[in-house]
């Protein structure tokens, strides 16, 4: 507790280049990029594939590599091929640890949409891409939204990495508050990092509810 | 009118769902597809609106083959009613049945005063229109699968085994619902189901199909009870085949007698029962106009002394029938083909005698 009244006590943390809010602001920066880019890549092919059965196995190998790979040794891996300098080492991995979550959910939630309903959609005269998207999507929408929370959770807590290629967000406060001995900056640091988490978590619960259709949310 | 004409469908692993089906589905009545599992029936059905293409041979609606049309116009002018409704569970009632005036391009006001009216139409309270499909019963769903069906008032209804799902009670008033909504609406409806009381009861015609998608027989219910072509519809149709058929014969012919002292009515002339030492004896009431000669004879079964009571459309004793009188009829209908009978399939009946007996 007293590490915590240290790490937020202290005035010099709360303002400039190294200060809490300039340095969850680079969090949010780095998590949002490798976000957005995951959720414009997996969501559409999971959409795709979902739809059309073809192309499955990427899913398989998306969700296996998902399990296996080591955000960290990816990190070491681009950092060896390209170098540090630019965000790339930070964003590929994150990119590549947001895809599987997004890509998975949303290729099961179109899938397990019921046959009868998919049936009924083409039977009433719908197109293809009307029943993708004015049947399919509406009702897999509650896994769509899990498959982008549980990414963008992972990421959010993920990007701390950042700090050990020598870029900012909140693992510069772990990862240098190790380097030095500063216990209270690194449980702060780990703290800002988990209270991003849940207000991730509570910002998706606020959208289910916005963007989900109460005929589909109460049937889950 | 829809026509097969020597339709064939098999499977790229050679099993034939359906051979060589040649038949036709006349306009504004009934065509009941009834059969064992495998014998082609849905199959035969849903390659009417495309959602299965034929392998070889020939569907025509009106004299246009249904290939020469894009499969998802010809559907929007198809109403399609699957067992288990089908609803989209995003989205309310209301925008439910409107699904095919929305894809038509209605403009969303008169899609929806639409959407009332066919709830209206097929007995759902108005209030169930802004709910979500989860959120009603079975039966209820399947109402809304009919109305959304109905909502571009497509000339053409395919139903496929709509009423399966639903427990016997309610299956029972969906069926004599649809069946009032025919004798209304008079569309082309084929109607797939795997019980044949149900194709008894529903169909104008009755198609018999048996496993590997041949036609084994098709006549009106009638003649279908009263002359199976082999052993095949003889097995299908099941049991009590005989009495099954008075549900055709109209109570009509029925020579009445007046209605003797012992029997016991009201101060406006309807019955209570027949009176004995001490005390009232069950009766059995039927409308000559309206029921069937089994209805009648029910009626008499239920009455200790083997006497029907006629009554007419509002209750009132209008005369009796006794056993001598129905066995007149019986006698008449009891063997050979019934030209009455006959008479009547095919075509709607205006009064039809089969909806008194559920």
């Amino acid at each position: 507790m007293n590490w915590l009244i240290d790490f937020f006590g202290n005035a010099a943390n709360w303002s400039g280049s190294d200060g809490i809010p300039t340095r969850i602001l680079e969090h949010l920066e780095f998590s949002a990029a490798a976000f957005l880019i995951a959720a414009v890549i997996a969501a559409p092919l999971g959409l795709l594939i979902g739809h059309t059965g073809r192309g499955a196995f990427i899913v398989v190998v998306s969700a296996n590599a998902a399990r296996a790979l080591p955000t960290l040794g990816l990190l070491v891996l681009v950092v060896l091929l390209i170098g540090v300098g630019t965000v790339l080492p930070v964003l590929i991995p994150l990119v590549v640890l947001a895809v599987p979550p997004i890509l998975v959910n949303t290729y099961e939630g179109v899938r397990g949409v019921d046959a009868d309903l998919r049936d009924a959609a083409y039977g009433m005269g719908l197109r293809g891409r009307q029943v993708l998207f004015k049947v399919l999507t509406p009702s897999a929408l509650p896994l769509i939204l899990l498959g982008l929370r549980l990414s963008a959770i992972q990421v959010v807590s993920t990007a701390s990495v950042a700090a050990f290629v020598g870029l900012g967000g909140l693992g510069r406060f772990i990862i240098d508050g190790l380097a030095t001995k500063t216990y209270s900056d690194v449980i702060g640091g780990a703290v800002l990092i988990a209270l991003l988490a849940l207000a991730v978590q509570l910002g998706f619960t606020l959208l289910n509810r916005v963007v989900v259709s109460p005929g589909v949310r109460q049937v889950r | 009118m829809i026509t097969f004409e020597g339709v064939t469908k098999r499977y790229p692993d050679g099993t034939v769902a359906v051979d060589d089906l040649s038949l036709q589905a006349p306009t504004g009545a009934i065509t009941v597809f009834v059969g064992p599992s495998g014998c082609g029936k849905t199959t035969s059905l849903r390659m009417i609106n495309r959602m299965i293409d034929a392998t070889s041979g020939r569907i025509l609606l009106d004299d246009q083959d249904v290939r020469a049309i894009d499969p998802p116009t010809l559907r929007r002018g198809i109403g399609y009613v699957i067992q288990q409704a089908g609803l989209f569970p995003h989205r309310k009632i209301v925008d439910n049945v409107a699904t095919v005036p929305y894809l038509l391009g209605w403009d969303k006001r008169k899609a929806r005063a639409r959407a009332m009216e066919l709830l209206e139409l097929v007995g759902l309270d108005s209030r169930l229109a802004g709910r979500y499909p989860f959120q009603l019963s079975g039966g209820q769903q399947q109402r809304v699968g009919v109305a959304r069906a109905l909502a571009a008032d497509p000339p053409v209804l395919l139903m496929d085994e709509p009423f399966s799902a639903v427990d016997p009670i309610v299956r029972a008033s969906l069926q004599e619902e649809l069946l009032h909504l025919q004798s209304e609406l008079h569309k082309t409806i084929v109607f797939v189901t795997h019980d044949i009381d149900e194709a008894i009861k529903l169909g104008d015609t009755v198609a018999v199909l048996r496993v590997g998608g041949h036609l084994a027989q098709m006549a009106g219910p009638a003649t279908l009870l009263s002359e199976p072509a082999d052993d095949f519809v003889r097995e299908f149709l099941g049991k009590d085949r005989g009495i099954r058929r008075l549900s055709f014969v109209p109570a009509k012919g029925v020579r009445l007698g007046s209605a003797p002292a012992d029997l016991v009515v009201d101060d406006d002339t309807r019955p209570l029962g027949w009176r004995s030492n001490g005390g009232l004896l069950p009766y059995g009431i039927f409308d000559p106009e309206r029921d069937s000669l089994r209805a009648a004879l029910d009626a008499a079964l239920l009455s200790p002394n083997g006497t029907a009571i006629a009554v007419d459309g509002d209750g009132h004793v209008i005369g009796v029938a006794t056993r001598d009188a129905l066995d007149e009829v019986l006698r008449r209908h009891a063997t050979g083909p019934d030209e009455q009978a006959r008479e009547s399939d095919g075509e709607v009946p205006v009064t039809d005698p089969r909806r008194a007996e559920s």
